[in-house]
């Protein structure tokens, strides 16, 4: 036991990151950020359209789009990935709508059957063309945000502006932030009330391929850095924090980015302590808070409903 | 809608050609070169290794009890529930690995167990005390717990001992790791799966499939519920080392859902399932072991997929060829149907004097340009409905007979509807072309009883009854053609 969890070292944990090692642990955690702060704004709205697990659908089928762009294109590019996210995230929605709408199976199975064929073609390709592409089953699972600082650096004009995966989220992340502020009130309308929105003139199927469009873009910036599976949690994690501290949607988004950078504080000190990996790390941070908010949540709070249980009963 | 569906089938054929395409590529790379794949299928079936023989025996184990418990997942509408308890056992699979620091099945069991049941239990209390819905529930618990497990996996792989240890297989199995002591455990966790769904297959239909009923008559849906939780995990654990984490959920899902599109009975549904199961299980196995370094779990998940592709496509009622031929064919008769009704209208607007019908009167009448009409009366000769010389187009006894059983079914429907349904006379044209083409012959004997054997329709024109049809027809009792349907 004392080989797998290390003695703890206050000052290697919390402040060497941030001071001697700033230039690695830097960008690390500005790309944790930037994932969950872009993953967090798209997931919100995942969640108010209930389709969180379309979420877990993309994130398991953009692999196999990946691998493709990646065989076709010969590099890891932008263009190459995004494209390859865009097509496996549409053929994914399009695989789950034909099974749902023609036969009668269900939309959960559907979803179930959907995602785990691409993934499954995913992993056979990755580990069939392993010596040709720059991805192994490992970082599949895990992501290699570990690894972001040996990225080459991209500079221009004489600044070094930072390792290209962390640019590249970075852009992605601003966008989505963009896009959240400019299309607030149409977003807020088509997920809350779809009636209300047809009838103002907002396409439900524009608005539901949008969105699915941009979850693809996020989940393939965020893939690198986390992985598959942990992108789930990243898309769900804040907004489900912050949906159990209040009510309001521009409050929702607020509280989930002040949960995605406290995460990754956390999660960082966390992986540097128990030597583990950082990604799994800030995920296990962010479901602490979760779960932090679940019991002393001050308005529905597991330890305010039982307040009232008390007081009410008596 | 028609062009929209055709082009989405197209991309799905296509799609599925390349996961096929894939598949073959796949196994057809690596080191291995000709000889050494026939020697290794050779192996393979001769069944020489002790680890084939686990593998196969372990995959069939594996088959069976996903194919089971899937069927159920599938109709309760939980398939998500199997996702999110699979990857939730991963923790529990990684402790249980820490207890005495190798790979012991039963510590690797129990663990993974009990963190899958903790995962379902989350989940309900997630969604019973907050305002989270059932989906963010589940993927919040999916990853979060997933998450835990891979920490506690790379913290095991640090150690000395960790990276040898084949913890690394449980992401994405393989079977052949498998060993005596894990197709063991299989064996036992099927047997006792496959009893308890027998014994308990009464209650499982009734709370799947009318839970109010289930609750009313007294059967504890609580505890079904939970135990199939329970057995749920335990199937998912002894499925990991084959399958791995990920794509466990695929094993219970898939073939599950390939017989859901074949069958209307809960036990074929159940059989299939099984058999499914077992198939993509032994052919994941096969080619894992052809290609040996490929996983067996994404391979395993492909032969589902594949199943159910088959079953998508081909299925004779639910299958996609199948419905679309029957529309096809359905719209086809309906169109010829409708061809023969313009007929008996023009004949009966003549009042029933000539024989024939021109090929003008009938275009007149249909609002057709000549050549359409040709078509349409070309269609009828090579259905034996009827028969034509130079312009004039004469009914055969059959399409004489369906013809006037068209125009009666159309009557009676349209004064039905007056009568009983109280909607008014111009309004019931339109329902009465619709359903027309479908009324059998019981359910026009019940419309004639009803309506006391009516002679008039609403707008004033005579009802065909079935003695004047058969004489008219020239037949005495028994119809031909395609009349009866």
């Amino acid at each position: 036991m004392t080989d797998l969890i290390p003695a703890f070292d206050a000052h290697a944990v919390f402040v060497a990151p941030w001071t001697e090692h700033l230039a690695s642990f830097g960008w690390i955690a500005a790309m944790g950020f930037c994932v969950a702060v872009a993953c967090g704004l798209v997931g919100n709205y995942l969640m108010l359209r209930r389709m969180a697990l379309m979420g877990d659908a993309v994130s398991h089928s953009v692999l196999p789009g990946l691998v493709i762009a990646f065989l076709l294109s010969g590099t890891r590019d932008t263009w190459p990935m995004f494209a390859g996210a865009l097509a496996a995230g549409g053929v994914t929605t399009l695989i789950i709508e034909v099974i749902h709408t023609h036969t009668r199976v269900k939309q959960d199975a559907a979803i179930g059957i959907a995602f785990s064929t691409l993934f499954a073609v995913g992993v056979i390709l990755t580990v069939t063309f392993a010596g040709q592409i720059d991805l192994d089953a490992d970082c599949v699972l895990f992501g290699e945000i570990l690894f972001l600082p040996m990225e080459p650096m991209v500079s221009m004009g004489g600044w070094t502006l930072g390792p290209a995966p962390f640019l590249r989220m970075a852009g992605v992340c601003f966008g989505v932030g963009l896009l959240v502020i400019i299309w607030y009130k149409e977003l807020l309308v088509s997920a809350f009330d779809p009636g209300l929105a047809k009838s103002l003139g907002i396409n439900p199927r524009v608005m539901h391929y949008g969105l699915m469009a941009v979850l693809s873009l996020v989940v393939v910036s965020a893939f690198e850095a986390v992985g598959a599976i942990l992108v789930i949690a990243m898309l769900i994690l804040p907004g489900a924090t912050a949906s159990l501290l209040t009510t309001r949607l521009s409050r929702v988004h607020l509280l989930s980015i002040v949960h995605a950078a406290l995460s990754v504080w956390m999660g960082v000190s966390l992986g540097i302590w128990l030597d583990c990996s950082m990604a799994a790390a800030m995920v296990v941070a962010g479901a602490a808070l979760f779960c932090v908010a679940w019991v002393a949540s001050p308005t529905d709070g597991l330890l305010v409903r039982w307040w009232h249980g008390l007081t009410n009963s008596r | 809608m028609s062009r929209h569906c055709r082009f989405s089938h197209l991309l799905l054929a296509l799609g599925l050609f390349v996961l096929g395409a894939g598949g073959v590529r796949a196994a057809g790379i690596g080191d291995l070169v000709e000889i050494r794949w026939a020697e290794q299928i050779g192996r393979f079936f001769t069944f020489q290794d002790a680890s084939v023989r686990y593998a196969l025996l372990g995959s069939i184990f594996l088959g069976l009890s996903c194919g089971l418990l899937g069927s159920f997942i599938v109709v309760r509408r939980m398939a998500l529930v199997g996702d999110a308890l699979s990857h939730a056992v991963l923790p529990g699979v990684a402790l249980g690995f820490l207890w005495n620091l190798s790979k012991d099945p039963l510590a690797i069991f129990i663990g993974a167990t009990v963190a899958g049941l903790l995962g379902t239990f989350f989940v309900s209390a997630i969604t019973r005390t907050t305002r989270l819905k059932e989906d963010a529930a589940l993927g919040l618990v999916l990853a979060s717990f997933f998450a835990a497990g891979l920490c506690l996996v790379s913290m095991i792989q640090r150690l000395p001992t960790g990276n040898k240890s084949g913890i690394d297989k449980f992401l994405f199995g393989q079977a052949a790791a498998l060993g005596a002591d894990d197709v063991r455990l299989m064996g036992i966790v099927t047997g006792v799966i496959a009893v308890l769904i027998v014994a308990f297959y009464k209650e499982l239909q009734a709370t799947s499939f009318d839970p109010a009923f289930a609750k009313a008559s007294g059967l504890p849906a609580g505890w079904v519920h939970h135990g199939l939780m329970l057995l749920l995990a335990a199937a998912v654990v002894i499925a990991l080392q084959a399958v791995g984490v990920v794509l466990v959920s695929a094993m219970l899902i898939t073939p599950a859902a390939a017989a859901y599109l074949l069958t209307d009975r809960l036990h074929r549904l159940v059989f299939l399932a099984a058999l499914f199961g077992v198939l993509a299980g032994v052919s994941g196995a096969f080619l894992s072991f052809v290609g040996p370094s490929l996983p067996t779990g994404p391979l395993m998940v492909l032969g589902a997929s594949a199943v159910f592709g088959m079953a998508f496509l081909f299925g004779p009622r639910h299958g996609v060829l199948a419905r679309w031929w029957r529309r096809r064919s359905g719209a086809a008769r309906t169109r010829r149907e409708n061809t023969l009704k313009s007929m008996f209208h023009v004949w009966e607007a003549g009042g029933f004097r000539t024989e024939g019908v021109t090929l003008t009167e009938l275009a007149e009448r249909r609002r057709e340009t000549l050549e359409d009409v040709q078509r349409l009366g070309t269609g009828l000769i090579r259905h034996g409905l009827a028969t034509q010389s130079g312009d004039v187009f004469y009914f055969t006894p059959a399409g004489k007979l369906r013809a006037a059983e068209i125009v009666r079914n159309h009557r009676l429907w349209e004064l039905y509807l007056t009568n009983s349904a109280n909607i008014a006379p111009d309004h019931v044209h339109e329902d009465a072309e619709k359903i027309e083409h479908v009324l059998g012959e019981s359910v026009v004997r019940a419309l004639e009883r009803r309506l006391d054997y009516a002679r008039v329709d609403p707008h004033g024109r005579s009802i065909p009854t079935p003695r004047e049809i058969h004489r008219d027809a020239g037949l005495t009792d028994e119809s031909s053609g395609e009349g009866r349907r």
